[in-house]
């Protein structure tokens, strides 16, 4: 009966309907491009601190065996997570591979005069500065080059990201419960009959209330299912873009478990948003 | 015989400073039919409101059944209600409803499971004579038969009390006796029952007791006459 109630009141009033409906849309579409992007730019970072992030490029003069003992120094302070060795050769056969169109470049380079270099990555994103020092001390290091500030501005920029979007999200779902809020109550003024004669026939607030609050849940629901879908397309139509623009970074596809576990969180707040809404008008209206 | 509706100096003042109801003093026992008599603004409809705790008295006691309608919790009027059948005089059918959803809505209230709901809701549609109405919407039928729908939803309770404020006021003759006599049937069964009229063709014709008010003081009581003779 309680559904049954809650259905009429929908029918009677679609375009206050597609009101709510449409206010919890815009939350939960925004809600779905943060969490989306939110994960984005952590796989960024994970990506750029799991990079051979430190570069030692060797004077000429090094010899293999001082090579050597420096790279089992840095295994053996347990910092590194790995550490690839680039001999001049493939220092040479690499410029080469990035410059074949242009023969010019080609013919000026030998490889006697590139460094062989180690690209080191570090357990942790705090060990490049120790690394790096150490190295920078060593008689056979010409140049130490690591990207610490491309990584601290990704997670500044992240932060800024994540405040940005718990504001607006905030100011939208402050504004969602307000609408509701007077969407529900403008309803049940307009049931004020209705709901005097169910109250003089015995009708318990709790019974007239329910569908009120159903009603609201149901909004909050629908909003979210289709400000997830909505968000979900967007994201399926500026892929091919971002994955060119993201080239070598690991960001997509974004797995089917986050986007559920996203849905499912969305469903759970936008239960309690059109709860609380409801839940206030039928206080506030139905005292 | 059981008392189940008392007003002990029962007074009702409005808040603009009228008094509706003067020291009220009758009761109703089981079974009885009482002929709430009186002009328009004699009370008649504020005793009702009382009896279903509309309204708190501004003074006295009223008792209807077991219920002590002064100390009675505001969480326990919904028992109340559910106890009493009430024929308003606007009949506050719900417009949007068709007859046979309004007739079922006390027993959805009532928690009555849906198939047992259908059956007593269709019985009792039956018993008023508006069954081949059921599907249709309140502004589809006449006025007597609107009267009719609203008498079946103060019976699909099987209430032990009946207070129908006046049914007839809006229908024809003919119409006012039909409604009167299916109230009398079902008074036959057991239900009490108090109407509220100013019909005196009706009055004449019934031997009932009536219970007279006029400007809030009870004028007449047909009883009291008897009991004192």
């Amino acid at each position: 009966m309680v559904l049954k109630t809650m259905w009429h009141n929908i029918r009677r009033s679609p375009y206050q309907a597609f009101t709510a409906v449409f206010i919890i849309l815009q939350t939960f579409f925004v809600v779905s491009i943060f969490a989306f992007a939110v994960w984005g730019s952590a796989r960024i970072i994970n990506y750029f601190e799991s990079l051979p992030q430190v570069d030692v490029f060797f004077r000429n003069e090094a010899k293999q065996g001082e090579i050597d003992t420096l790279k089992k120094q840095l295994e053996g302070s347990g910092k590194t997570a790995s550490i690839r060795f680039v001999s001049k050769q493939e220092a040479l056969n690499i410029y080469k591979e990035q410059n074949k169109d242009d023969p010019l470049l080609l013919e000026l380079v030998t490889a006697d005069i590139l460094p062989s270099s180690f690209h080191i990555s570090t357990v942790s994103i705090n060990d490049l500065s120790t690394i790096a020092d150490s190295l920078k001390k060593s008689e056979i290091v010409e140049r130490v080059v690591f990207p610490k500030q491309v990584v601290s501005k990704l997670i500044e920029w992240t932060d800024v990201l994540r405040r940005v979007g718990v504001a607006l999200i905030t100011v939208l779902a402050v504004d969602a419960v307000l609408i509701m809020t007077v969407i529900v109550g403008f309803k049940i003024s307009r049931k004020k009959e209705d709901i005097e004669i169910m109250r003089l026939i015995g009708a318990t607030n709790w019974y007239i209330r329910w569908p009120f609050i159903l009603e609201g849940m149901l909004y909050g629901i629908v909003g979210a299912v289709l400000g997830w879908g909505l968000a979900l397309g967007a994201l399926w139509y500026a892929t091919p873009f971002l994955s060119t623009f993201l080239h070598d970074i690991p960001v997509f596809p974004i797995p089917s478990t986050f986007l559920l576990l996203i849905f499912g969180v969305e469903i759970l707040l936008a239960i309690l948003l059109g709860g609380i809404s409801s839940f206030m008008a039928v206080i506030r209206y139905l005292k | 015989m059981t008392c189940m509706i008392k007003l002990d100096k029962v007074s009702k003042k409005f808040g603009t400073g009228v008094f509706a109801l003067s020291d009220i003093n009758f009761s109703v026992e089981k079974g009885e039919f009482v002929f709430l008599v009186g002009p328009t603004g004699s009370g008649k409809t504020t005793i009702f409101r009382l009896l279903i705790r509309d309204l708190l008295p501004s003074a006295g006691t009223i008792t209807v059944e077991d219920f002590d309608i002064v100390k009675l919790p505001h969480r326990k009027i919904p028992f109340l209600r559910k106890k009493i059948g009430f024929v308003f005089q606007d009949l506050k059918l719900l417009l949007d409803q068709t007859i046979f959803e309004n007739i079922a809505l006390p027993l959805e209230i009532a928690n009555v499971p849906a198939i047992e709901a259908k059956k007593r809701a269709e019985e009792v549609l039956e018993k008023v004579g508006i069954i081949n109405h059921k599907d249709k919407f309140p502004i589809q039928l006449s006025g007597g038969e609107l009267q009719r729908a609203a008498i079946a939803r103060a019976l699909v309770l099987s209430p032990d009390i009946v207070l129908a404020d006046e049914p007839t006021g809006n229908l024809d003759l003919e119409t006012s006796w039909e409604i009167v006599k299916l109230l009398e049937s079902i008074n036959e069964k057991g239900t009490t029952i108090v109407m509220a009229t100013h019909n005196t063709e009706i009055l004449k014709n019934f031997s009932k007791r009536v219970v007279g008010l006029d400007k809030g003081h009870l004028v007449r009581d047909d009883k009291e006459k008897k009991e004192k003779k």
